[in-house]
């Protein structure tokens, strides 16, 4: 059932496609974690308006497609003038639509430290700003790291969308291969063990993280 | 940007069919996925032999896997070894298996997060294991799955949007060839997408949220 020339003989190809959904997916992890993190800060200030924002944008985000945000990168700016490639689209896309989930993983992870911590810095004579770098964040970061690994995971099979809008990702070129060949049923499957590749290692090592986690509190 | 065009009523009813086409598919696809991942869910809490190790190797499989890929598949691969679905069938079909491995999770999770006790003490008062299951386990552990369950349908309803790559006519397909008339009109389409598709998944948040409140 498994024609196994469809790999041998694609090998290069599926190679592309994986490298490109790697890099996209670093990419935009890299992005969003940025993004995430500032919009978390956001919506735990006591600045309001820097709270309005934080929540507007996360509530918006995590309620609309990905699909949708894509395209609005995609369709939406070169109607204002703005020509991107298909990939910087996709991983734009991909960043901004991760960043909201982030930014709720970040935002849980600050808010599970104790109040007393904050207090204790505050009044030990700490601006604001340095006790979040110096005290809150770095005891959250051991909390988040366990969901933002699962959004690193998502985050490689979401990069799939980019085969959408020929994004020469690794699903672009097994459609490539696939209406090349007029092999679909092996193709795919091939391509499924590439992203398996990517993500069963990280799923595993996430679950192993919050074992460890788990043990040490 | 050419609100006027955009907004012409055949433009919007055009859309407004496709909405109606990504909730028909939601809706088939959530309770299908919600019946499926409750049983597989539960055939891993209870531990049933071959089946537990089954659900789990397929869950696992599915969870680790596009979803894109996975609505490709079951669209175009499945015919060549002789399963041929429709365009609505493969997009249900698709999101079902999906959904379905994330949401056997959250059961799993969910029965596993009663205490222990209160299994042991149903046992030594009498009951099976199953009336254990069903009377005292399962009530108290769908209270706690409620939050994920919701956010999951959340998922799933914005996921039908990946079936644009089979033509399935929901929204962002409809949205998509209203575009392509003429391109001026993308900004104000996707605006009127996200506004339907953010309408109806943040009732559904707030419904979950007030749901908790009330169960707490």
């Amino acid at each position: 059932m498994l024609d196994f020339t469809i790999l041998t003989d694609n090998f290069g190809t599926y190679l592309r496609g994986f490298g490109n959904t790697a890099y996209a997916s670093v990419l935009a992890l890299a992005g969003s974690f940025l993004l995430g993190t500032l919009l978390a800060v956001f919506r735990i200030t006591p600045v309001k308006p820097l709270q309005w924002i934080g929540t507007a944008y996360v509530e918006f985000v995590r309620n609309i497609p990905l699909l949708l945000v894509v395209y609005l990168f995609f369709l939406g700016l070169p109607s204002i003038g703005v020509v991107l490639s298909p990939f910087a689209c996709g991983t734009l896309g991909l960043a901004v639509y991760t960043a909201a989930f982030i930014a709720e993983a970040v935002r849980a992870g600050i808010l599970s430290v104790p109040k007393g911590q904050m207090e204790a810095a505050r009044s030990s004579g700490l601006s604001y700003g340095m006790t979040m770098r110096l005290v809150i964040l770095p005891q959250a970061v051991k909390i988040v790291i366990p969901p933002l690994n699962n959004q690193f995971i998502n985050l490689i099979k979401n990069s799939s969308i980019l085969s959408v809008i020929s994004g020469f990702d690794l699903m672009f070129y097994a459609d490539r291969i696939a209406s090349d060949t007029y092999v679909v049923f092996s193709t795919y499957i091939f391509a499924g063990l590439f992203y398996l590749l990517l993500t069963l290692p990280l799923s595993y090592a996430t679950g192993w993280l919050e074992r460890r986690l788990a043990r040490h509190d | 940007m050419d609100f006027k065009d955009a907004y012409k009523w055949v433009n919007l009813e055009f859309i407004l069919e496709g909405f109606l086409v990504t909730l028909e598919v939601a809706a088939a696809a959530i309770a299908l996925s919600f019946l499926i991942g409750c049983i597989a869910g539960t055939v891993r809490y209870m531990k049933i032999p071959v089946l537990s190790q089954l659900a789990a190797f397929l869950v696992e499989l599915v969870r680790n896997l596009p979803l894109l890929l996975i609505i490709f598949f079951t669209m175009f691969a499945l015919p060549e070894v002789g399963i041929k679905f429709g365009i609505v069938q493969s997009a249900i079909i698709a999101l079902t298996v999906f959904e379905a491995a994330m949401i056997s999770e959250i059961v799993r999770s969910g029965l596993n997060s009663i205490p222990k006790g209160q299994v042991e003490a149903s046992r030594s008062s009498g009951l099976t294991s199953f009336q254990t299951l069903w009377h005292i386990v399962l009530p108290q552990g769908l209270r706690r799955m409620v939050p994920p369950l919701v956010s999951q349908f959340i998922s799933l309803l914005k996921d039908t949007s990946l079936a644009v790559i089979i033509a399935l006519p929901e929204l962002m397909h409809n949205a998509n060839i209203v575009i392509a008339h003429n391109f001026q009109t993308a900004v104000p389409i996707l605006m009127f997408a996200a506004f339907l598709y953010f309408v109806v998944n943040y009732a559904l948040s707030l419904a979950s949220r007030r749901l908790e409140n009330r169960m707490a």
